[in-house]
């Protein structure tokens, strides 16, 4: 039984989703969710103690052996993405059960669970495989319910925004698999680990170096790198509060985990780094978004606009990161991707309540609201302070972390883009503490009462987020685990 | 070297084509049009590669040597589901489009936002969104 755990990861969700169709039920669809994300959890949590213990899992799909067949690999590099997918899952089904009752019509709910299984199924899928045409699959997959998820936004902006985001996302999966299919024309496989051994000693080779500028510039769009990262705002911003807080916390993460699979694990670090010039380029994106992100969000008067740029600057954090190849930097950009998941999905999810409880999230709307409803806004400023990075939240540990890996390799232009950063976050989560604080209340309807459980699926994250602060011994861990297994080649 | 990987070109063409047709037009329909054009010119070169002069079908028959390689074949076969499941879903936020917005041209859409947002109006679809199609 055990030894099925890896497509018992995938499988749970991906057999769940036609289930909530067929049986078209809101409570049945709901649980169905809540036990698909609780079973891909538990996989997770039992891979990564095994993983830990005795190192690379290979799972052979369908007994067809690696290189022909498909084959899923677990190691140090994926379990933080399975984990922080599979645990962003199981709190966005408690958070959901009441959010997505309040902002959709009752006969969409079915569908609405149907498509956040596929898009959990298709995530956790992306970070398992050990193929390279599985992951443009698993890619399509969870973007296509991504889309309709989207779609389902209260506001008809949402269908334009999905809209955008499917021509946009179409066109980065193409892209990636017309880099796939230059590297198979050079190597003759798909399996990663088989690819990562026929590419050395081919670094002149022009074909090849297509196929690490288009796979990267197709995952570049799913990640939302500057200056592709035009579909997010009005995505997350738009999508049903659920929808948003998944995927805020779990969408561009998967792809920035693709891209580190591709670029030390399959194409290596010596084609990438070395012989061209993707680190370079990448720090220069990840300083640009940094600073064109926070100072986007600065100016947005709706909160959930807001948190969305937010994303996009912290986006440019991770791929700083990434781009040094260094141990110190991938391993800080893990740690960064775990922690802003964390804050961000906390920060999405009080918006979805308070867009629950006011019907709007105008800044101008929510004047007065913190001496209204003072614990759903202590849990906002909280992890608000984790983005900003302010001791002792988790914020702090992971900005540090990078900062640390930065000077280690002398990136000033790029730690002075981060700081800046940081100084614009501390304005724009200070512009809504003050509205919110500060300013006297406009209406004086009484707000609609909280209910318990998107209460606690939010103090659940924050306090997660806190505790992390304090402690970051278990999120780096798993952190130095993967910059290992990735730099060290160990998985393949 | 153009002249013998002429398919390629004609492929990589064909591509741009319909990158170019979903960056410059504004209606929904021809950006969809494009993107499919697109997908068709990626299944093409893989199609292309898999190819070998003479080859036959890669179904093993009596008297025939060489054959077409069938994996790309394969690929494609998957990759073909994968873009008829976006065109599909691209139609269906199309046709969505235009209930709620009277029109499928992109810049009309995000003029009646503009409006809607200097009405005070926030686009809020309560009745209109579900008496349409499931």
């Amino acid at each position: 039984m055990t030894g099925q755990l890896p497509v018992l990861q995938v499988a749970a969700p991906l057999l769940c989703a036609p289930l909530c169709v067929l049986l078209r039920s809101r409570t049945v669809a709901w649980l169905l969710f809540l036990v698909a994300s609780l079973a891909s959890l538990t996989c997770a949590a039992l891979l990564a103690v095994r993983v830990d213990r005795s190192g690379t899992l290979r799972y052979a799909m369908g007994d067809w052996q690696a290189p022909y067949g498909i084959e899923f690999v677990v190691n140090g590099f994926n379990t933080p993405v399975l984990l922080l997918v599979s645990l962003s899952a199981v709190v966005v089904a408690v958070y959901s059960r009441r959010s997505v009752a309040g902002e959709l019509a009752p006969r969409r709910v079915p569908l609405l669970y149907a498509c956040l299984c596929l898009t959990l199924a298709g995530l956790l899928g992306l970070a398992i495989t050990g193929d390279v045409f599985n992951a443009f699959v698993f890619l399509e997959i969870s973007s296509l319910s991504t889309y309709t998820l989207i779609a389902m936004g209260r506001r008809r902006q949402a269908l334009l925004a999905a809209f955008r985001y499917l021509v946009i996302g179409s066109v980065g999966a193409v892209f990636v698999l017309i880099g796939i299919g230059l590297a198979y024309a050079v190597t003759g496989t798909l399996n990663m680990g088989d690819l990562a051994q026929r590419v050395t000693g081919g670094h002149d080779n022009r074909s090849l170096q297509a196929a690490v500028v288009l796979v990267f510039v197709g995952l570049a769009v799913k990640m939302a790198v500057f200056p592709l990262h035009a579909w997010l705002p009005a995505a997350y911003a738009e999508a049903p509060s659920a929808v948003s807080t998944f995927i805020a916390a779990t969408g561009t993460k998967v792809a920035i985990y693709v891209f580190c699979r591709f670029a030390f694990t399959v194409f290596g670090a010596t084609l990438v780094f070395g012989a061209m010039p993707v680190g370079r380029i990448g720090l220069l994106l990840a300083a640009l978004g940094i600073l064109l992100g926070s100072a986007a969000a600065c100016f947005q008067d709706d909160l959930r606009y807001l948190l969305a740029w937010s994303s996009v600057a912290q986006v440019g954090y991770i791929v700083a990161g990434v781009s040094l190849a260094t141990t110190a930097g991938v391993s800080a950009a893990y740690l960064h991707m775990i922690m802003h998941s964390v804050t961000k999905a906390a920060l999405f999810a009080t918006a979805g309540l308070l867009l629950l409880r006011l019907g709007t999230v105008r800044l101008a709307a929510l004047a007065g609201v913190g001496r209204r409803m003072p614990w759903t806004f202590a849990a906002f400023v909280v992890a608000g302070l984790g983005l900003v990075g302010v001791p002792p939240t988790a914020g702090f540990v992971s900005k540090w972390a990078l900062v640390t890996a930065l000077v280690e390799q002398g990136q000033w232009l790029v730690l002075a883009a981060m700081l800046s950063g940081s100084l614009l976050a501390v304005f724009y989560v200070g512009r809504v503490v003050e509205v919110a604080w500060f300013r006297e209340p406009t209406a004086d309807a009484e707000p609609a009462a909280a209910p318990a459980s998107m209460v606690t699926a939010i103090w659940f994250l924050v306090l997660l987020s806190v505790s992390f602060g304090f402690d970051a011994s278990l999120p780096a861990h798993l952190a130095d685990a993967a910059a290992s297994a990735l730099l060290g080649n160990g998985g393949g | 070297m153009i002249a013998s990987h002429y398919v390629y070109w004609t492929f990589f063409a064909l591509m741009l084509i319909g990158l170019y047709v979903v960056i410059s037009h504004g209606n929904l329909l021809k950006k969809l049009i494009g993107l499919t054009l697109f997908q068709v010119g990626v299944f093409l070169f893989y199609i292309g590669l898999g190819k070998r002069d003479g080859g036959s079908a890669p179904i093993i028959s009596d008297g025939v040597e060489v054959y077409s390689h069938p994996l790309p074949q394969v690929l494609i076969l998957t990759a073909i589901v994968v873009g008829v499941a976006t065109l599909a879903v691209g139609l269906a936020l199309a046709v969505r489009i235009f209930e709620a917005y009277g029109t499928v041209e992109e810049d009309e859409v995000v003029e009646r936002d503009r409006a809607d947002l200097a009405t005070g109006h926030d686009g809020h679809q309560a009745a209109g969104r579900d008496s349409g199609g499931s």
